[in-house]
């Protein structure tokens, strides 16, 4: 009984909390991909509620019913073995729940991996975000520019990130417009996103990838494709180019404002191939930039 | 010069020197404590020798209980560094080493050491055995762990700990990111504990299939037997897995191969697969010798036999099949594609299945029962509303897509213990307050248990379900700090007013143990809460030999059936062989330790020796004569009349 008044005041609480804040970020999505994860999170919520309040329903049924002090001095409980019906039923009931959400994740997953439903006419907007301790660099291949850790994103348009680091494996990560994946420095992962709404986003690293973890964030301007446009031909006008140079200090480890370059690090130091091994020469080139990174930091530590 | 500055702790704060301060102490005082009061020998002869599987239960008891205070010590730590935004209390580099340490000290040396204090106190009185089947063998895998426990927990004095997270995914925990010893001591250690933790699945299992008692088929065996024979079952196939992975580690750091490397070939995502095909069954090896111990309480208190005794072994056994085929869900958005995360999000999901069915039986054990509230039975029924929120929000996180959203925030660190609190902890303590008075004589006080019950409860829902909805609001796990625009700081300062309750709680179980010590009656009798299986027949406190007489079992409730009338001890006493204790564990403890420290270091003359060292010991043994030795009949009547006149 005590237990399910404790439980109970703390739902209230949570729930008076909860509707006295602004949305939760992941529930306030802004894209398609987002807004599938939310109606997936939604309804998993309702299901596993029922769930929840059944067996405390049952728990509490016997608690009250059969507990001792309720009991005759004598009451002798029966010998009771399992009854095959009844076992059917909970395994029954839950076979269904579970047939059920699986075919809910299934279809989910080939969602979320493909260009967003209703954009597939659309050439997606590619746009290469790589992480380095602790920053992100974000390449625009098409337009030929490059940003550090702020992303400017055309509305109503399919993207698609190629992600990948210069470093520990990294989580990227914008809640409102979808869930996140990893960016490793071995390959390249694809994730599929869209804005539908103008706005301001929190993204960041969700991996914790060493000391300046916890501000290795970034800031995601979604605007109308016009606006979009706009932003990357003043860019092209106002930003210097990205030399090899000067990518290799920003790839240095540290934090770093935002900051905008024409040209992409693309052109001289290509993303990782997929494959492990067998394109010897795509790996190279990947492989040369990071020795001299390492050999770097391995000078660095000698020294002190 | 340059090679002492490698034992120096590379960030050091007021807060460590404060804790090499105190070890020094604390040593310095157990030293003059053993010394003034000439206990050294008592010590050697009668634990630190010793063979019996009730004193290796009660040394693992007594360590979990340290490193439950360790790892709790990392934990409120870590939420009053996030109570409020922007503090400055931790920087980020000692906030990352205390939450490493914090999971890694209580899966492997804290939920560990207490799964195994319960299978070696319980496995054989359950089946009615004298011992294990190699007592010695079990004296080795305890020191072997101690050993590793130690190692690990004086990185933080010596060296720097390992900051790379309980996972220690590569490359950040490869020499380029983590230049400090800190991961060499992670993968040192938990070798040195992995290896006796094998060691003890073996034996666990030989004991199970060969020394059971006259009568006690598979079928009859008490429900924590059969949970801790599939557990070791699953240790003997996942931990050389962990094993292996270490060892590559190991060789990445120290002697420059490339398995993990981004470069020349190595990859980075073979570490997480093979550590998760490890982590993901030993998630299961601790909870199911948890489930067990809920079966026999919940039956006890509820007094009635177990409901759905077979489908309760089946859904264990099928636990642990799936438990191998779901590793893939800790890493879903490692981009390996629609097809593979389906296959994953399913298996996961259908563990649900059989965990339903044992909720349900534990639901139905309670029915037309007599239910008793003692503390025991209080944990119990707690886990199980508990635990089933944790169990849904496994099946939430277990939809691939949605994961996306939940993956690397605090709703997963919500999720994982919500199953562990309830589900692992819980059942230790529950079992620990069921089985104190048989291993010492006398009960923990019930008034003290219940306060520290709710105090666990309560704090335990305040710490933990803010977690659920800070990480939908965004808050990724690990972050050491976060700013007040981010909009989760009155979470967070619940989640902390939650740790410090439960912190209370935990302090309450010490004063529980002091005041129970001094004021609770002896003479209790050898089954003070009316159980009904058959580690309750013998005296209390259980003699070395367990059962003067070999039991005869006829079902997996042995009391019940005494009192039906079946004659559980036919026969008259016969002489008991038993085997010798032994120094060898220690010293090979020690000796691993030596190894292990030398292993961290890279210092490669002392790691020789000390290998010579270990493989001594083991030529020992070998060229060993050591039949072991019998208690006589006159010994045994002495010791049982003694017993039953107390």
């Amino acid at each position: 009984m005590k237990l399910k008044w404790a439980l109970l005041a703390v739902f209230f609480t949570i729930t008076t909390v909860l509707t006295g804040c602004e949305p939760l970020l992941v529930l306030d999505p802004k894209g398609p991909q987002a807004e599938r994860q939310a109606n997936d999170i939604m309804l998993s919520i309702g299901i596993m509620s029922f769930i929840v309040i059944a067996v405390l329903a049952i728990l509490t049924y016997m608690l009250i019913k059969y507990r001792a002090s309720k009991q005759s001095e004598d009451y002798e409980p029966p010998h009771i073995e399992g009854n095959p019906i009844v076992e059917a039923i909970c395994v029954g009931i839950p076979v269904i729940i579970v047939i059920f959400l699986s075919i809910v994740s299934v279809k989910s997953n080939y969602i979320v991996e493909a260009t967003p439903q209703g954009y597939e006419d659309q050439e997606p907007l590619v746009i290469y975000a790589s992480s380095s301790n602790w920053k992100w660099h974000f390449s625009y291949p098409e337009e030929d520019i490059e940003t550090v850790n702020y992303l400017y994103i055309p509305t109503d348009r399919p993207l698609e990130f190629k992600l990948y680091s210069y470093g520990p494996i990294t989580s990227f990560w914008i809640p409102q417009l979808g869930g996140q994946k990893y960016a490793m420095a071995d390959m390249v992962t694809t994730l599929h996103l869209a804005a539908e709404v103008p706005g301001e986003y929190m993204g960041r690293n969700a991996n914790f990838s060493g000391e300046g973890f916890a501000e290795n964030a970034f800031n995601v301007k979604a605007v109308p494709p016009a606006e979009f446009d706009e932003w990357v031909e003043e860019v092209k006008e106002t930003a210097s180019p990205l030399t090899e140079e000067k990518f290799n200090e920003l790839l240095e480890p540290g934090h770093l404002g935002q900051s905008t370059y024409t040209g992409t690090h693309l052109e001289f130091s290509p993303a990782p191939e997929h494959n492990h091994g067998s394109s010897e020469q795509d790996e190279h080139s990947t492989d040369e930039h990071h020795e001299s990174g390492h050999s770097e930091h391995d000078d660095e530590h000698s020294q002190h | 010069m340059e090679f002492f500055e490698r034992f120096a702790v590379p960030h050091p704060s007021p807060a460590i020197y404060a804790s090499m301060v105190a070890i020094g102490l604390t040593v310095i005082a157990i030293i003059a404590g053993l010394t003034y009061f000439k206990k050294w020998g008592y010590l050697w002869r009668e634990w630190l020798t010793t063979v019996d599987h009730k004193r290796i239960a009660i040394m693992y008891l007594i360590s979990a209980l340290l490193m439950l205070f360790r790892g709790g010590a990392d934990a409120i730590l870590m939420r009053a560094q996030l109570a409020v935004p922007d503090n400055k209390m931790l920087d980020a580099q000692h906030y990352n080493e205390i939450f490493t340490t914090h999971g890694v000290v209580m899966i492997m040396f804290m939920a560990m050491p207490f799964v195994f204090a319960f299978m070696n106190y319980l496995i054989p009185l359950q089946i009615g055995a004298r011992d294990v089947a190699f007592p010695r063998l079990n004296a080795i895998s305890f020191w072997l762990f101690f050993a590793g426990a130690m190692l690990f927990n004086i990185s933080f004095v010596v060296g720097g700990s390992p900051d790379a997270g309980w996972t220690s995914y590569f490359p950040l925990a490869g020499n380029d990111f983590s230049t400090s010893v800190g991961t060499n001591y992670y993968m040192i250690a938990l070798q040195i504990s992995g290896l006796g933790t094998l060691m003890t699945g073996i034996n666990m299992i030989t004991t199970i299939f060969k020394m059971r008692a006259p009568g006690m088929t598979l079928m009859k065996m008490p429900m924590f037997t059969w949970s801790s024979l599939i557990a070791n079952v699953i240790i003997v196939f996942a931990f050389p897995v962990l094993t292996v992975a270490l060892a590559m580690g190991t060789m990445d750091r120290l002697f420059g191969t490339n398995f993990f490397t981004t470069s020349n070939g190595g990859m980075d995502m073979l570490w997480a697969n093979l550590f998760w095909v490890w982590g993901h069954p030993e998630v299961y090896i601790l909870i199911l010798p948890a489930f067990g111990l809920y079966s026999e309480i919940i039956a006890t208190f509820s007094g009635r036999n177990l409901y759905g005794y077979k489908s309760m072994v089946a859904s264990m056994v099928l636990i642990s099949l799936l438990s191998f085929l779901v590793w893939t869900h800790h890493f879903f958005t490692m981009g390996q594609g629609a097809l593979t995360n389906s296959i994953f999000s399913i298996t996961t999901m259908a563990i649900a299945v059989p965990t339903g069915v044992k909720i349900f039986n534990w639901l139905f054990t309670l029915w037309k029962g007599k239910i008793r509230f003692t503390v025991p039975m209080l944990y119990s029924l707690g886990f199980i509303p508990l635990f089933t929120v944790g169990g849904v929000t496994g099946v939430m996180l277990a939809m691939s897509a949605a994961d996306y959203q939940y993956h690397n925030t605090m709703f997963l660190v919500a999720h994982f213990h919500n199953t562990i609190i309830p589900g692992v902890v819980f059942a230790m303590l529950a079992g620990f307050t069921y089985y104190w008075p048989k291993m010492f004589g006398f009960m923990l006080n019930e008034k003290i248990g219940k306060w520290t019950f709710w105090m666990l409860t309560v704090g335990f829902v305040l710490a933990f379900f803010p977690m659920y909805i800070s990480g939908l609001d965004g808050q990724a796990r690990r972050m050491y700090t976060y700013s007040e625009a981010a909009g989760f700081s009155m979470l967070n300062m619940l989640s902390f007013v939650g740790a410090a309750v439960m912190a209370f709680g935990f302090v309450l179980i010490v004063y529980n143990i002091y005041y129970s010590v001094r004021y609770s009656p002896r003479n209790i009798g050898a089954n003070p809460w009316n159980a009904r299986s058959l580690e309750w027949a013998t005296h209390t406190p259980v003699p070395e030999y367990n059962f003067a007489i070999t039991p005869n079992v006829a079902s997996s409730e042995a009391l019940r059936d005494v009192k039906n009338g079946h004659d559980l001890f036919p026969g008259k006493y016969e002489k008991i062989h038993m085997p010798n204790n032994s120094g060898l564990p220690f010293i090979m403890g020690v000796i691993f330790f030596v190894w292990g420290f030398s292993f961290v270091f890279a210092m490669w003359i002392p790691l020789i020796i000390a290998t010579i060292g270990i493989f001594a010991c083991m030529g020992y043994r070998s060229a060993e004569k050591d039949h072991g030795r019998y208690i006589s009949v006159k010994e045994i009547e002495d010791t049982e009349t003694k017993l039953r006149g107390a």
